[in-house]
């Protein structure tokens, strides 16, 4: 992969399309009967529709402006990209946050931090008292600009459970997925978290990397994965962090598009079917999450958000929440599902089979 | 039929030999199986090993396959390209060792 400079949107690309994604994802091989939809390979084990559970994990991206521009994301997020949530629909997020019964609040984008309004945020949801309180950081973020320096001080003082991408614990496999620099600023912001006690063994403040494959590959076992990282970020950088969760790449937006651009679509769609585990289905995220979109919309993950997938519910948007009235709902599926059933499955929380 | 010998679409087929022969097909799949779990040594190690036997061996369907999953275990270009030198010593190695057996032969018919 090379890095871009551009979100999709920015360049006009067609992929930038929800609807032409989708498309691509229901047509070929999937339209000659070569591999089975995501539909008919559930429905052999009987686990389709796919119903929503309890909810437990409210996941909130408050916008696409991002200070990189990976080429796997899945948000097609960077500089470019102008949608912010506002603290109004922050306000109508507060309210749900204050009265779910679910225990984790799961804070993405984009770079959230470069919301304006992110660390108001912060200090107001921290207040309802969530278990478990996540913000995805790309710690590229906290080296960015001097006004982020902070943020490691102002996670602690939150009690903020910190999640960050880190590809692998090479230069080279880092810079390639997410730009030429990132490893060493990456490097340098987990120094800076480890220093005022993130992911220090006996530590409260949760410190968890995720490791996303930097090509057309799945990612492996993620103990093993994690044995690994942890040895190399010790021995190398004296890097310490709690877990990590090897997440697959779903096959859409910019990966969608590398996967077409260097011929691997086909393939990599064949990986996914094959790896298909009917175990990981009954655990998969959609099932006990809920997710925002910068605007407010309700979504049943932050993919299905990127495809312009709406919940299949009467409620539409985060004004109008009601935990009973979504839950049981009919999850919406496409052929993107299969990167979260493959192998050992994938979530937001890592592995789930 | 196919003009060339190898087609990578092949590769997926792999499975089907037990059609033809489901006893021993199972069999050797069982084993296959059972060989690259963890172990004394771990399952990223023993992928190596076979990146570095497929090249030896010279089957473009092994190399595909490990070259895959060594990338799928966080095994970085280096490790690999390291790997079939290793595979590529013994390869030249085994050669020229065989050279002491012609010096010896050598040596009693014209010493």
């Amino acid at each position: 992969m090379a890095t871009a400079t551009k979100s999709l949107k920015k360049q006009g690309s067609d992929l930038a399309q929800s609807n032409r994604q989708l498309e691509i994802l229901s047509n070929g091989i999937f339209q000659n009967g070569e591999l089975p939809t995501f539909k008919n390979k559930i429905s052999e084990t009987n686990q389709f529709p796919l119903k929503a559970k309890k909810l437990e994990i409210l996941q909130i991206n408050v916008g696409y402006m991002c200070n990189q521009v990976c080429d796997h994301c899945h948000v097609d997020a960077g500089p470019d990209r102008k949608e912010i949530m506002t603290r109004d629909t922050m306000r109508q997020c507060l309210e749900v946050i204050k009265n779910t019964g679910a225990h984790t609040l799961d804070l993405t984008g984009g770079a959230p931090e470069m919301n304006p309004d992110f660390r108001w945020f912060v200090e107001e949801a921290a207040k309802a008292g969530i278990k478990d309180f996540i913000v995805r950081s790309n710690l590229t973020i906290i080296r960015a600009n001097k006004k982020y320096h902070d943020l490691p001080e102002f996670f602690k003082k939150h009690n903020v459970h910190v999640v960050s991408s880190m590809p692998h614990w090479t230069r080279g496999k880092t810079d390639k997925q997410r730009g030429d620099g990132v490893f060493d600023k990456s490097i340098k912001a987990l120094q800076e978290l480890n220093a005022v006690g993130y992911g220090m063994p006996d530590s409260d403040l949760r410190l968890d990397l995720v490791y996303n494959p930097s090509g057309a590959f799945l990612p492996g076992d993620q103990a093993s994965m994690e044995k690994d990282f942890k040895k190399a970020l010790l021995d190398d950088f004296n890097i310490q962090f709690h877990n990590l969760f090897a997440i697959t790449n779903l096959p859409i937006s910019r990966f969608l598009d590398y996967l077409i651009a260097s011929e691997n679509y086909e393939d990599y769609m064949y990986s996914l079917v094959e790896a298909y585990n009917p175990a990981a289905v009954e655990n998969v995220m959609c099932t006990n999450t809920l997710s925002v979109s910068w605007d407010g919309y309700l979504f049943d993950c932050d993919f299905n958000q990127m495809l312009e997938l709406p919940v299949n519910s009467k409620v539409k948007h985060i004004s109008e929440y009601n935990e009973d009235l979504l839950e049981g709902r009919n999850i919406v599926i496409s052929q993107h599902c299969y990167g979260c059933t493959a192998g050992a499955g994938s979530s937001c929380q890592g592995s789930v089979a | 039929m196919s003009k060339t010998y190898y087609d990578p679409a092949d590769l997926r087929k792999f499975g089907n030999i037990t059609e033809w022969d489901e006893e021993l097909g199972n069999k050797f799949f069982d084993y296959y199986g059972k060989v690259f779990e963890e172990g004394a040594l771990t399952a990223r190690e023993k992928s190596l090993i076979a990146l570095a036997v497929s090249h030896t061996e010279q089957c473009p369907y092994c190399i595909d396959a490990y070259t895959k999953d060594t990338l799928q275990r966080g095994v970085t270009k280096e490790e690999m390209m390291e790997a079939i030198h290793v595979g590529a010593a013994i390869k030249s190695g085994a050669t020229l060792v065989h050279g002491v057996q012609m010096m010896n032969k050598v040596n009693k018919l014209d010493g």
